[in-house]
């Protein structure tokens, strides 16, 4: 059968009738009025009113989704009761005699023109709060009826071009079963909103409003993106196993959060998180995991005019390193330079970037700045179990020079009497062949290794996975691959260091028994993974993988061994 | 009338946060209180006013001219540029 794709934003199974949510395009006519005390009365009486909804808007939010999200009434308000607003929209009605409705619509354009022609993200997305509260506005002042969706009296896949804040926020999990868009991706706010509320939902999915009608069926789901209108007999059998198959593993996964990644022989592993912001530790803390296994600091110098101070560097490891309290947080030294380029520094252009001036390269070509980060990440060492991790490396002198430099900077710090962890674990990412190879001499002068396996899988088949041409090339599964990471495990416990993994590979159903099978003792991931692995870990026993791994370690091509994962019965994919 | 100029220091300048901040410590005086930036005396902005205190757009190394007029304005003017060296209470 025939399906849509878009992008999965919210995962999850949906099959229901269409609740088609037309834009209400509100006509405005522009008047002139008379009576201009009359006209202000009416603006006051519409800003109370809605002050009133986006206060219980404000306190639904609050008790169903979380106080962050319930945030965006709070400042919806604040530009109700802003001043200049206020008297833009007065001035014209007063001087200009203009029609309440007319001088409001004139007077938030100015400001979404201005907002819209920023360069900051942060600024740019007021523009759309500012677009909310003037319909908001515009619905009281001329007595349309508030919002469509409260009304619901079936549940109902509502289909949009977009949805407001005040859309989500007011959606009663009940009576929405799930929702697609034309706009919007993974990050947009209905999406975050989708996830906390557990609502499937699929983004980015053009002209959907056009081929669906109000009561239509739908079948969706929220995790490939696929959508299906009117489906036939079997195609609404199918989701339907899908839905209970779906729900029957959020039951089983929610129930893991207190449980250890324990294998079924008792072998105790690490089941992390990769962050990138320090706000991100709600999620970490959410799912229980055991640490942060990778800490990328590109957030704090990206979307800015100059590189982040030491103070600010300082503050973000602590809070997130206090918030994890005597949990591990590895902070992964910048990663800049490959396709990473920023504004205020000056970088050559390359033929080839990821062969190029790139993370630990371009810090020991910088050291004043490598030297700064270094600073920040020792100072924050006594607020929690930090440790540190160079990322890149591929000839060892890197690693001599880059840990000498650690020594210098905690050298000035002792002489200058500021206070730092001594025993502060130092490892690094093994994502290049050559750090692969080399692992049983790495492995004597580190604490641990990471295993970046993006990289470290497009540099060992030499295949760029964005380009189309080749990217049916790169595979996790190809056993040039998985034999690279088995050596690095290897060599690792020979030294009697851990190993983590923090790509994509870590929370890969088909490949975690086979990396518990070859050792592996952390797997660092996306919170939203994390109960899964967990599972995982407690399905399978080290020894019955050790002999599953050596089977795979013989065979010649990704396929062959994806096949042969999806076959094994000692394999327990949920 | 009273004015001081100041430069913003803090790392977000005046986004979310300190914006809001600064909008309530001004919306406490009496004063009229108008701020430029970098010497720009065509653009005036209304510090009481979130939306206009927010689009200035004003990021770290930007110097702001803050004038104020009234009963309150010595207090208003010292206030505000204080506000802004302590990186609002960052």
């Amino acid at each position: 059968m025939n399906f849509l794709k878009g992008v999965g934003v919210s995962p999850g199974v949906a099959i229901g009738r269409v609740f088609l949510k037309e834009d209400i395009t509100i006509e405005i006519k522009k008047e002139t009025i008379q009576n201009a005390d009359n006209e202000i009365k009416r603006f006051k009486d519409a800003i109370e009113k809605s002050k009133q909804q986006l206060q219980e808007l404000y306190e639904y939010a609050l008790e169903k989704v979380g106080k962050h999200e319930a945030q965006v009434f709070a400042a919806h308000t604040m530009i109700l009761e802003d001043q200049e607003l206020f008297e833009k929209v007065e001035d014209k009605i007063r001087t200009e005699s203009k029609n309440v409705e007319w001088a409001l619509k004139e007077a938030s354009d100015e400001y979404i023109s201005i907002f819209e022609a920023m360069d900051n993200e942060y600024l740019k997305e007021r523009a759309l709060d500012i677009r909310d509260v003037t319909l908001r506005m515009l619905r009281n002042l001329l007595g349309i009826e508030d919002n469509s969706l409260v009304l619901l009296k079936e549940p109902v896949i509502i289909v949009a071009k977009d949805l407001t804040p005040s859309d989500t926020a007011q959606m009663d999990k009940d009576k929405v079963l799930g929702f697609i868009t034309e706009e919007g991706g993974k990050t947009s706010h209905s999406a975050i909103i989708a996830r906390s509320l557990e609502i499937p939902a699929v983004a980015g999915l053009d002209s959907i409003t056009l081929q669906v009608k109000h009561g239509d069926t739908i079948a969706f789901d929220g995790t490939e993106g696929k959508v299906y209108i009117n489906p036939d007999e079997k195609t609404i059998e199918l989701f339907k196993e899908k839905k209970e198959r779906f729900e029957q593993r959020i039951q089983l996964f929610a129930k893991l959060k207190n449980s250890e990644a324990i294998t079924k022989d008792n072998v105790r592993l690490e089941v992390a998180c990769n962050i990138g912001k320090p706000a991100d530790v709600d999620r970490v803390i959410e799912k229980n995991a055991d640490g942060i296994g990778l800490f990328r600091s590109e957030f704090l110098y990206m979307n800015r005019n100059d590189f982040p101070s030491e103070e600010e560097q300082f503050n973000a490891y602590k809070t997130v390193a206090q918030r994890m309290k005597e949990k591990p947080v590895v902070i992964r030294t910048f990663d800049i330079g490959g396709d990473k380029e920023l504004s205020y520094l000056d970088f050559p252009k390359e033929m080839n970037p990821f062969l190029g001036c790139r993370a630990i390269r371009f810090c020991l070509g910088r050291i004043d700045l490598f030297k700064t980060q270094l600073r920040a990440i020792l100072r924050a060492s006594v607020f929690g179990n930090i440790k540190i991790m160079f990322p890149m490396i591929s000839v060892f002198d890197e690693l001599v020079h880059a840990k000498q430099i650690l020594e210098e900077v905690k050298e000035s710090l002792r002489n200058e009497g500021i206070a730092f962890n001594e025993n502060m674990e130092v490892g690094m990412m093994i994502e290049t062949p050559s750090a692969a190879l080399l692992a049983d001499i790495f492995a004597k002068h580190v604490d641990f290794f990471s295993i970046g396996t993006n990289d470290l899988i497009q540099y060992t088949l030499a295949v760029d996975r964005l380009n189309p041409h080749v990217s049916h090339l790169y595979s996790p599964y190809n056993p040039s691959v998985l034999r690279s990471i088995k050596n690095i495990i290897d060599a690792a416990h020979r030294e009697n260091i851990w190993v983590g993994m923090c790509g994509e590979a870590a929370s890969d159903p088909k490949l975690v028994p086979v990396l518990i099978g070859m050792g592996l003792d952390e797997f660092s991931m996306n919170p939203a993974s994390v109960l899964e692995v967990k599972w995982m870990i407690r399905q399978h026993s080290r020894e019955e993988m050790k002999a599953i791994a050596e089977q795979v370690l013989q065979l010649a091509t990704s396929d062959e061994i994806e096949k042969f994962l999806d076959s094994n019965e000692k394999i327990h994919l949920f | 009338m009273k004015q001081v100029e100041v430069v913003l220091t803090n790392e977000e300048g005046l986004h979310a946060r300190p914006a809001s901040i600064f909008s309530k410590v001004a919306f406490k005086f009496k004063s009229d209180i108008k701020v430029y930036k970098n010497g720009n005396k065509d653009k005036v902005y209304n510090p009481k006013s979130i939306l206009s205190v927010l689009s200035m757009g004003a990021a770290k190394g930007d110097k702001l001219l803050i004038t104020a007029e009234g009963e309150d304005e010595d207090l208003a003017v010292q206030e505000l540029k204080k506000l802004v060296e302590d990186k609002f209470g960052e």
